[in-house]
């Protein structure tokens, strides 16, 4: 009987979608093109993964696997387009076999190449090793790069302004207070993460004024989240009201 | 009461859905006043003289499109509008559908010419590494455009070696390439950088506006609703504030009502 | 043959995280050129490992067809998806892939309209169960858990206009939040994080953190 009833609902609501669709392309709401077929199934993949909100339901599985499938296309297509093509075939590959070729083969890309196809090779049995070379170089790089980087970048220059004179000419009281504070927090939530030193004494009370910062922050943290995740449902249904069915400009 | 607190989460979900659907179609007016770090961006962008370089990074993917997407539109609209070279790059393999939807149509409005008004230069892998090879020189980084043009033709890279000659650059993020801009390009590269990002990231980003690390920001979609207002550009952000307004006011008396029937069935 | 397994990769890491971290301290065009050269190699690197994502997804979708695990009719769909959007994408308007992209093709427009509004739409079904989750769970159970709930009400009102109507010093509650403890504790857990990343960059150079070269010998 349950079983049933899914059924009527699934039937009913892609029917109602159907005749949605038929009156706005006869209206002239939707035009009768590529496009207007593209908004159709733009919003029908809208609406069946929204119907996740109601119970999970094929409809959802679909669009979810197909969005995936999709994705995965897209981003192997533009990586050709716009990474293995201008990098490597272009200035590498052709010029090499192509005598009509103006710029002589740029040989050193054969080594990132090289390093490349070494981290495929992670699935073969019997090469996985060669892969390890190209994670050393990268990590190792990475390593290497960040370093200096994160000291200059983030260390120094985060740590200047929690520096900074409380009186220096100028501030207000409460400008004065929020310099104090902020030097209070940073060095409170340091001293919280801490977990060599046990939380006891002043180190104790300290690492707690840590938590009632971190708290502060996370609350805000929420608020963010909340208006972000809105923000995107927001835009869907703008999508559909506006897009699909033209009630808002 | 405790059956008040598990009544059908699918309740809630109507009660949000009408509440957007109801404060979208119903028209009125919020005053949206720009932040401090909206100006900071905007005044820059108006600091500008006409031709200045400016680079936008699109490093988003359509899954934050709906709060990014308004940032990128009212940006472009005013950067061409103060006739300023726009160049348009992704960290992201997702992103150039959207990022190249968004330029074209906005240069198309002020008769903006691929080439030799803006660029946009695709996307390319490597997160820091890309930054440097871009710091270090953008022709190597980027050797064709887009739409496959050599670089070193295009008259709107003219002046323009590597990040060192941007006058400013615009990070739309969402995931962690404001930080890797900071470490890896700006830190050496020395360009002005201003960014938006997606509002559940917008928290982290203080630090780096008091350090002057970023000289603006605008969070979410209320920060694209700030941009649109200041440009003139009134578009879906500020359509969102609605919504936006009334749904947090809801969620708010969810967390208190919540907690009264909490307290109440507690004693 | 450890000595190519294992003692090259080590080397490999030492030398790029010595050089690279040196290189930072030497603004000559030698070491400029370098990190041009190096840097781009990187990032071509980089580039593959698209493709491991790639072979991993369709790889599981794969196996749960082959196994006929429950709900494997779905992982087809997956490979449905790919296929018509790599053929598209080859097919590149009938220009072919060796050629520059063509706009406006089939592969652009299975991007703009089963790309885009499903991914933003399974990313937006987030607001209904945070909703749900500030209804059902977000309780002032413990003193922290206030000071967190109430943070996030004032920055839920003062980042909407709404805020404004209600009192002016909601906004201003709001950026002070933001600008002073907000900020105090994000800077404490940057620094923290950073001096992690620094301390475990050492030692992947000094060869301690060799979880990169994975299992086996």
């Amino acid at each position: 009987m349950r079983k049933d009833s899914n059924f009527f609902i699934l039937v009913g609501t892609i029917g109602l979608f159907v005749c949605i669709n038929i009156f706005l392309m006869a209206s002239g709401k939707l035009p009768f093109s590529f496009d207007g077929f593209g908004v159709i199934l733009g919003v029908g993949l809208t609406l069946a993964i929204y119907s996740f909100l109601y119970k999970d339901n094929p409809a959802f599985k679909i669009a979810e696997n197909l969005y995936v499938g999709v994705s995965l296309g897209y981003t192997i297509i533009i990586t050709w387009f716009n990474f293995l093509k201008p990098d490597l075939y272009d200035p590498l590959i052709v010029p090499m076999f192509s005598k009509a070729a103006t710029k002589a083969p740029q040989y050193a890309l054969i080594i990132p190449s090289m390093l490349g196809i070494f981290m495929l090779l992670r699935f073969s049995r019997k090469l996985s090793w060669l892969s390890r070379w190209t994670f050393a170089f990268v990590v190792g790089l990475g390593a290497g790069v960040s370093i200096p980087r994160v000291i200059s970048a983030f260390i120094l220059e985060q740590t200047k302004p929690s520096l900074h004179p409380v009186f220096s000419g100028g501030e207000t009281i409460f400008s004065s207070i929020n310099t104090v504070l902020i030097l209070l927090g940073v060095i409170s939530v340091l001293i919280y993460f801490i977990f060599s030193v046990e939380h006891k004494g002043t180190i104790g009370t300290v690492s707690k004024i840590g938590i009632w910062f971190l708290m502060i922050s996370f609350g805000a943290s929420f608020g963010y989240t909340v208006m972000g995740r809105l923000s995107l449902l927001i835009g869907r249904i703008q999508f559909l009201l506006r897009d699909w069915l033209g009630i808002l400009q | 009461m405790e059956r008040l607190l598990r009544i059908d989460r699918r309740i809630i979900f109507a009660i949000i859905t009408i509440a957007v659907i109801v404060s979208l179609v119903l028209r009125f007016e919020l005053p949206i006043p720009a932040s401090e770090p909206v100006l900071g961006i905007y005044k820059k962008i108006e600091s500008l003289p006409k031709g200045s370089h400016v680079m936008i990074a699109f490093d988003y993917d359509p899954a934050s499109k709906e709060e990014l997407q308004p940032m990128a539109v009212a940006f472009l609209h005013h950067c061409f509008r103060r006739d300023l070279k726009v160049i348009g790059m992704t960290h992201y393999p997702g992103a150039p559908g959207l990022a190249e939807q968004a330029m074209t149509s906005v240069a198309n409005q002020y008769q903006k010419k691929h080439g030799e008004d803006y660029a946009f230069l695709g996307y390319k892998p490597g997160s820091a590494s890309l930054i440097i090879n871009m710091g270090e020189n953008l022709y190597s980084a980027f050797p064709k455009d887009f739409y496959g043009n050599d670089t070193t033709t295009l008259p709107v890279l003219q002046g323009i070696d590597s990040l060192r000659e941007i006058d400013f650059l615009f990070d739309l993020a969402a995931g962690t390439t404001i930080e890797t801009w900071i470490a890896f390009g700006k830190e050496k590269y020395r360009f002005e950088l201003g960014a938006g990002c997606t509002a559940v990231m917008g928290p982290d980003m203080y630090p780096f506006l008091q350090s002057k690390q970023l000289i603006g920001l605008l969070g979410g979609l209320k920060g694209a609703a700030e941009y649109e207002a200041l440009v003139g550009k009134k578009g879906s952000a500020v359509i969102g504030m609605r919504p936006q307004s009334v749904v947090h006011v809801i969620i708010i008396i969810f967390v208190i009502f919540g907690n009264i029937i909490y307290f109440i069935s507690k004693r | 043959m450890n000595f190519l397994k294992r003692t090259i990769p080590l080397i490999i890491a030492f030398v790029m995280g010595i050089l690279m971290a040196m290189q930072y301290y030497v603004p000559h065009k030698l070491s400029q050129d370098l990190l041009e050269v190096v840097s781009k190699w990187d990032r071509i690197i980089a580039g593959f490992a698209v493709f491991i994502g790639a072979y991993s997804l369709l790889h599981l979708h794969w196996t749960r067809i082959k196994r006929k695990v429950e709900g494997w009719g779905y992982s087809v769909f997956v490979y449905f998806g790919a296929i018509i959007t790599l053929f598209f994408g080859f097919l590149n308007g009938g220009k072919f892939f060796w050629n520059d992209k063509q706009e406006g093709t089939m592969f652009d427009w299975l991007y703009y309209y089963i790309q885009v509004p499903a991914g933003a739409t399974i990313f937006s079904i987030l607001a209904f169960f945070i909703a749900s989750a500030a209804y059902r769970t977000f309780r002032a159970r413990t003193n922290e858990s206030t000071v967190l709930l109430i943070a996030a009400v004032i920055v839920m009102l003062g980042r909407v206009p709404i805020g404004n109507y209600i009192s002016q010093y909601i906004p201003a509650v709001a950026d002070w939040i933001m600008a002073v403890p907000n900020l105090a504790a994000k800077r404490g857990i940057l620094l923290g994080v950073s001096l992690g990343a620094i301390a475990t960059s050492l030692k992947i150079i000094f060869g301690i953190e060799r979880s990169y070269l994975g299992g086996g010998d």
